[in-house]
C-alpha cells in the first residue's frame, strides 16, 4: 500500500485539471500488478453505462457524478455516455444490458437496491444473474426510522408506544427499498401497518409530515435535508439507524448518525438476545444488498481483469482526492465508496439468499400483509 | 425579503445568466416542439453541460427549459392534431378543429399569448406563496387528493355531453387499460395476459398518440385535401387570437390561477388540470355548440392553465423534494447535481436562488412565448400544405414519439391497437376525452381511495376539504342540469316563444345507432367479460379497482344499449372501409419497421407514399426522404436515442 500513499500526497496538492487523469494514469500502471500492462488493458475510447432508471431520477444523478472522475481518471480519458433504460423499475434496463452487453469494458451497467431485489426475490420478470458480473464500485447509503411525536416525546418512550399499538407506514411496494424496516420492525413486535402505492419515498415522507404515517424511514441524505429539520422542531423522533457494514460484514453503528443506535442493539436491549433467525438472516441480507451496497457499477464478468483492475484503480485514485470527498459529501452523503474485492465479496454473501430464507419470506409477506408474491 | 427579492432579480439580469437561460429555452421549445421528446429529452441534452456549473446560472438554464416546455408542444397539438405531452391534451381537442377550420393562426397566437400570461400568472402567486405554502400542501391527504380525481374524472360528464352512456362506457375502458399494471396496493401484477410489456402498463405518450393523432391522419387521408378544410388567412388570425384573449381575461385569469394553485399539490399537476380548467371553460360558456368543434375557449383555458401549473410544481419540488410533475422530476435530479438538496433549506438558506428560479421562469415564459408568436404565423402555413404530402413526414414523427416511450416494440404495437380503437371512437363519435381522463386518472383514484382508506379509516370522508371537494362535484354534474330546467320552465312562463320551439325538435331527436356503434358495443361487453376473468383471482385490494372499471364500462354500454332498446333508434351508416384500409397500412408499416429498421422503413415509406400517392417529382419526394434519415440519425446521435433495429439500419446508419 505504500506506492498509494506516496501518491495521495501528489494528488492531494494538485487540483484537477486535464493533465491530472493522464498523470494519475501513468502512476496506476506503475501501481498495478504486471497483468495490467498487458494488450487486453487498453481502454475503450467510449464507454456506455447504461442505467436502468429515467433522467434525474436518484441513479441517474449518481451516474452523471461519477461519470466525469472516471473520465478524468482513466488513461486516454474515454468518454462515458449515460444511456437511460427506464421500465420495470430497473428490471427492463438490467434485463437487456444481460443480454446484449459485450465483455471488452465497454459496457457498464448502473444498479440499485431495486434492481437487487427483484433478483434475490426471484421476480419471474428477472432474466439477469449478479454471478454474469463482477463490480467495480459500490456507494452505500444508510438510513434511519423514526416516529411521530404522538408516540412519545423521546426515542423510549416512543419505542415502547410502538409495541402498544398498531402504527402505520408509507411504503412503495412490498418488495422496495422499505423490506428491511419492515422486517425489522416485525421482529421488534411492532404491529405494522405499511400503506403501499407511494412512488417515491418523499412521497412516504409528506404523508409522515401529514400526520397520515405514523412512522417513517429515510435513507441518509433525504434524511439530513428533509428529516432532520423536523427533529430540531420536534416534530419526528428519532428511534434507529441501519448501521453500516464494517470489513468483516458485521453491522455496526453509521458514522453518520454516531448517537443513534442500530437496530441490532435495540434488539439486543429489547430481547436479551442478538437477532437471529430467518426473519433476521433476511433483514440482513436485504440490508446489505439494498443499503451496504446500494449502488453498483458493474461490467460484465468475462470483462478481462486487467481492464477491470484499471478501472477500479482509477476509482480508488479519485476516491482519495480532497475535491471528490468534499464534492460526495454532498451527493452521495458522507460514506466513502467501496472497490474491488470487498465489494464482490459482501456482494456475494448478500445475493447467496437461501431458499429457506426466501421461502419464510414469502410466507412472511403473505400472512402479514396478504400479498402473494410471484415467484419463479 | 424585498432585497433578496432585487438581488436575485439583478442576478436574473447578468449576461451569462440570460445567455444560459436562452440556450435553456431554445433547447425546451425544441423538445418542446418535437412530440414525444419533452422535458427528459431536453434534460439529458443540458445534464451534461450541468456538472461544475455556478448553481444560479445552471437554474436559470434548467428553467429555460422547464418553463418552455408546455408552450412548445402546442404547435404540435394544433396543427397536428398530436398531443405533444400530457400538458397539451385538452387543447388537441378544440386547436386542431381549429386549424381544420383554416384558423391555425389565430388558435396558436392566442394559446401563446394565454400561455404568457398564464406563466407570469404563475410566477407571481408562486412569489409569495412559495413562503406560507408549506402548511397549505401538506392540508391535501389521500383523502382530498381522491376526491381531486373525483372532479377530474366528473368532467367527463360535462364532456359528453347527450351522449352520457357512451362517455361512461368509454371512461370505464379508459380506467381499466389505466389499472394494467402492478397494482398500488398489494403489489400483484394483473390485467398483463403474459405480456412483458404490459407489467408497467401502457405509456400515457402512446395511448395519447393513438386516441387522437392518428385517427386525425387517417381521417384527413380520406378526406383529401389539406388539414385547413376552409380558406384561411393567417395575419388577421394572429391579430384575431390576440383579441380573443383580450376578451377572454376572466378566463385567463381563472384558469391560470387555478392551474398554478393546482400545481402545488404533489401527485396529480398536469394530468388533471388541463382537463378541469377545459371543463371549466365548457360549463362557464353559454353557448357550448362550439366546443369540440373549434371555439377559442377550450385553447385559452388548458393553456393558460398549463404553464402557471409547471410554476405551481416548483413548490413541492422545492420544498419538499417531492416533484408535482414530469419535468419537475427532471428538474429535482439537476438541482441535485448541482450540489442542492431541496427541502426547506429552500428557502431558509437558499431564499435567493428560488427567487432566482421563480425570476428565471417568469422571464423564460416571456422569451419562450414571444419567440413561439414569431414562429406562429409562418409555421401555420403547414396547414395549407396538401395532407397527402404531410402524412407520411407525420406517421414517421408518431412513430418516432411513441417509441421513445419505452423504446420496446410493444409502443409501435400498443399505437396500432389504441389508434384502431381511436378510429372507431372516431368514426361513431363515442368521447375520446372521456377514455383518456379515465386512462389519466385511473392511478391517482385507485392509489388515494386505497391510501385514504388504510390511513384513516371512514374518517376519511368526513374531513372538510372533502366536502368541499365534494361539493364541487355536486355542483359540475347538477347545475347545468337545473340550469337548463331553469330555463326551459322560464321559457314556457313565457308563453312559449321561439326558442322553445327551436329547441323542441332536438330534444326530441332519434337517438343514432350504427354499424360501428354495435361493433364497439358489443367488444366492449366482450372485453369486460375477459377482463373480469384476468382479475377474479387477485386479491380483494388488487382486483376492486378494476373491478369497478369493468362495471362501469358495461354499465354503460348495457344503458346504451336499453336506450336504444327502448326508443327506436335512426339507422345511420357507418362506413369505415377506407379508414379500415389505412389502419391496415399502418400496421403493415409497423411491421417493416420492426424487420427492416426503423430509419430504412422511414426513408422507403416516404419515399414511396410521396412518389405513389402524392404524386411529388421525384427529387422532391428524395429530398424529403433525405430530411427525415438526417432527422432520425441526427436525433439518435445527439440525444442518444435508439431506434428499432431490424436487418437493414445496422447495415446502412451504424
Amino acid at each position: 500500500m505504500s506506492p498509494l500513499n506516496t501518491q495521495r500526497t501528489l494528488t492531494t496538492r494538485l487540483k484537477r485539471v486535464a493533465g491530472l487523469g493522464l498523470l494519475c494514469a501513468g502512476l496506476s500502471a506503475m501501481t498495478l500488478p504486471p497483468i495490467a500492462k498487458a494488450a487486453d488493458a487498453k481502454v475503450p475510447d467510449s464507454i456506455k453505462w447504461t442505467i436502468p432508471f429515467g433522467v434525474g431520477g436518484g441513479t441517474d444523478v449518481w451516474a452523471r457524478f461519477f461519470a466525469p472522475w472516471f473520465s478524468n481518471y482513466l488513461p486516454d480519458e474515454p468518454t462515458l455516455m449515460i444511456d437511460n433504460v427506464p421500465g420495470g423499475g430497473s428490471i427492463n434496463g438490467a434485463n437487456l444490458f444481460a443480454m446484449r452487453a459485450h465483455a471488452d469494458g465497454s459496457q457498464w451497467l448502473g444498479t440499485s437496491a431495486s434492481t437487487q431485489y427483484p433478483a434475490m426475490l426471484g421476480d419471474p420478470r428477472v432474466r439477469y444473474d449478479y454471478a454474469d458480473w463482477k463490480p467495480l464500485l459500490a456507494t452505500p447509503t444508510g438510513g434511519v426510522v423514526y416516529a411521530s411525536p404522538s408516540l412519545g416525546k423521546d426515542a423510549d418512550s416512543a419505542l415502547q408506544a410502538l409495541l402498544q399499538e398498531p402504527v402505520k407506514l408509507a411504503a412503495q411496494s412490498p418488495t422496495g427499498v422499505e423490506l428491511p424496516v419492515l422486517i425489522a420492525l416485525d421482529m421488534l413486535g411492532v404491529d405494522i401497518n405499511p400503506v403501499f402505492g407511494m412512488r417515491s419515498r418523499g412521497e412516504g415522507r409528506l404523508a409522515f409530515e401529514r400526520g397520515e404515517a405514523n412512522i417513517d424511514f429515510q435513507t441518509t441524505s433525504a434524511y439530513l435535508s428533509n428529516v432532520q429539520p423536523l427533529v430540531d422542531d420536534g416534530k419526528a423522533i428519532p428511534l434507529f439507524s441501519l448501521g453500516v457494514l464494517d470489513d468483516d460484514g458485521k453491522i455496526v453503528r453509521d458514522p453518520t448518525f454516531p448517537d443513534l443506535p442500530t437496530f441490532n442493539e435495540i434488539y439486543q436491549q429489547t430481547e436479551g438476545e442478538a437477532p437471529s433467525g430467518n426473519a433476521y438472516e433476511a433483514y440482513r441480507k436485504f440490508f446489505a444488498s439494498g443499503y451496504a451496497l446500494q449502488k453498483l457499477v458493474m461490467v460484465p464478468v468475462d470483462t478481462p481483469e486487467a481492464l477491470t483492475e484499471v478501472y477500479r484503480q482509477a476509482a480508488r485514485e479519485f476516491i482519495k482526492t480532497d475535491r471528490f470527498k468534499q464534492e460526495s459529501t454532498a451527493q452521495l452523503g458522507p460514506y466513502t465508496p467501496i472497490v474491488g474485492k470487498t465489494v464482490s465479496a459482501h456482494l456475494e454473501d448478500a445475493m447467496a439468499i437461501k431458499d429457506e430464507t426466501r421461502q419464510w419470506l414469502i410466507t412472511w409477506l403473505a400472512d402479514k400483509f396478504d400479498v402473494h408474491l410471484a415467484t419463479r | 425579503m424585498l432585497d433578496i427579492l432585487l438581488s436575485s432579480l439583478g442576478q436574473v439580469f447578468t449576461l451569462s445568466h440570460l445567455l444560459y437561460m436562452m440556450l435553456g429555452v431554445i433547447v425546451g421549445l425544441i423538445v418542446g416542439i418535437i412530440p414525444g421528446l419533452g422535458g427528459i429529452a431536453g434534460m439529458s441534452l443540458l445534464l451534461p453541460f450541468l456538472y461544475g456549473m455556478d448553481p444560479s446560472v445552471a437554474l436559470g438554464m434548467l428553467m429555460g427549459l422547464v418553463a418552455v416546455i408546455p408552450t412548445g408542444d402546442t404547435f404540435a397539438s394544433v396543427l397536428l392534431g398530436i398531443p405533444g405531452s400530457s400538458a397539451s391534451q385538452a387543447t388537441v381537442i378544440d386547436g386542431f378543429s381549429l386549424a381544420k377550420r383554416g384558423q391555425a393562426a389565430r388558435a396558436l397566437s392566442s394559446a401563446f399569448l394565454s400561455s404568457m400570461i398564464g406563466g407570469l400568472i404563475g410566477a407571481v402567486v408562486l412569489t409569495g406563496f412559495i413562503l406560507i405554502a408549506r402548511p397549505l400542501v401538506l392540508s391535501f391527504s389521500s383523502s382530498e387528493l381522491f376526491m381531486l380525481t373525483l372532479l377530474g374524472l366528473s368532467m367527463v360528464a360535462v364532456l359528453s355531453g347527450r351522449d352520457l352512456f357512451k362517455g361512461l362506457a368509454a371512461c370505464g375502458l379508459g380506467l381499466l387499460v389505466g389499472a394494467t399494471g402492478m397494482a398500488p396496493a398489494t403489489g400483484e401484477f394483473r390485467l398483463n395476459y403474459g405480456l412483458d410489456y404490459l407489467y408497467d402498463g401502457l405509456p400515457l405518450v402512446v395511448v395519447g398518440l393513438g386516441i387522437f393523432a392518428l385517427p386525425e391522419i387517417i381521417d384527413l387521408l380520406a378526406q383529401r385535401g389539406a388539414i385547413a378544410g376552409e380558406p384561411c388567412r393567417l395575419g388577421a388570425g394572429w391579430r384575431q387570437g390576440f383579441r380573443d384573449v383580450r376578451r377572454e381575461r376572466g378566463l385567463v385569469a381563472r384558469c391560470a390561477g387555478f392551474g398554478s394553485l393546482i400545481g402545488t399539490i404533489p401527485g396529480l399537476a398536469g394530468s388533471v388540470v388541463d382537463w378541469m380548467t377545459y371543463g371549466h371553460a365548457v360549463q362557464s360558456a353559454k353557448d357550448k355548440s362550439e366546443f369540440g368543434k373549434g371555439d377559442i375557449r377550450g385553447v385559452i383555458a388548458p393553456e393558460s392553465a398549463n404553464n402557471a401549473c409547471a410554476c405551481g410544481a416548483m413548490v413541492p419540488t422545492l420544498l419538499f423534494g417531492v416533484p408535482g410533475s414530469g419535468s419537475a422530476a427532471v428538474f429535482l435530479g439537476g438541482l441535485l447535481l448541482l450540489g442542492l438538496q431541496p427541502g426547506v433549506g429552500m428557502i431558509e438558506t437558499h431564499l435567493d436562488l428560488t427567487y432566482t428560479i421563480i425570476w428565471s421562469l417568469a422571464l423564460a415564459n416571456i422569451l419562450g412565448a414571444g419567440l413561439c408568436l414569431g414562429l406562429a404565423g409562418p409555421v401555420a402555413g403547414l396547414t395549407r400544405v396538401r395532407f397527402t404530402i404531410l402524412a407520411p413526414l407525420i406517421t414517421v414523427l408518431i412513430l418516432f414519439a411513441a417509441y421513445q416511450a419505452t423504446r420496446s416494440t410493444g409502443d409501435l404495437i400498443a399505437l396500432a391497437a389504441v389508434g384502431a380503437v381511436g378510429v372507431l371512437f372516431k368514426k361513431a363519435a363515442w368521447s375520446r376525452p372521456a377514455f383518456l381522463i379515465g386512462f389519466v386518472l385511473a392511478p391517482g383514484a385507485e392509489t388515494y381511495f386505497y391510501q385514504a382508506v388504510q390511513f384513516q379509516g371512514s374518517a376519511a370522508f368526513a374531513r372538510p376539504g372533502v366536502l368541499i371537494i365534494g361539493a364541487l362535484i355536486l355542483a359540475v354534474l347538477f347545475i347545468p342540469v337545473l340550469k337548463s330546467l331553469w330555463q326551459q320552465r322560464r321559457q314556457t312562463k313565457e308563453g312559449g316563444g321561439t326558442d322553445a320551439k327551436a329547441a323542441a325538435p332536438v330534444d326530441k331527436e332519434q337517438a343514432r345507432l350504427g354499424g360501428v356503434d354495435v361493433l364497439l358495443l358489443g367488444g366492449l361487453l366482450g372485453l369486460a367479460a375477459f377482463a373480469w376473468s384476468d382479475v377474479a383471482g387477485l386479491s380483494l385490494l388488487g382486483s376492486v379497482f378494476p373491478k369497478l372499471a369493468i362495471a362501469i364500462m358495461a354499465l354503460g354500454s348495457l344503458a346504451e344499449i336499453a336506450r336504444h332498446a327502448v326508443r327506436r333508434p335512426q339507422w345511420q351508416r357507418q362506413t369505415c372501409r377506407e379508414e379500415l384500409v389505412w389502419l391496415a397500412g399502418f400496421c403493415t408499416l409497423i411491421a417493416t419497421v420492426l424487420g427492416l429498421g426503423f430509419i430504412s422503413t422511414a426513408a422507403l415509406f416516404c419515399l414511396t407514399f410521396l412518389l405513389g400517392i402524392a404524386r411529388l417529382k421525384l427529387w422532391t419526394a428524395a429530398g424529403m426522404a433525405v430530411g427525415v434519415v438526417a432527422f432520425l440519425v441526427g436525433m439518435a446521435h445527439f440525444l442518444t436515442l435508439t431506434y428499432p433495429s431490424g436487418v437493414l439500419d445496422p447495415w446502412l446508419f451504424s
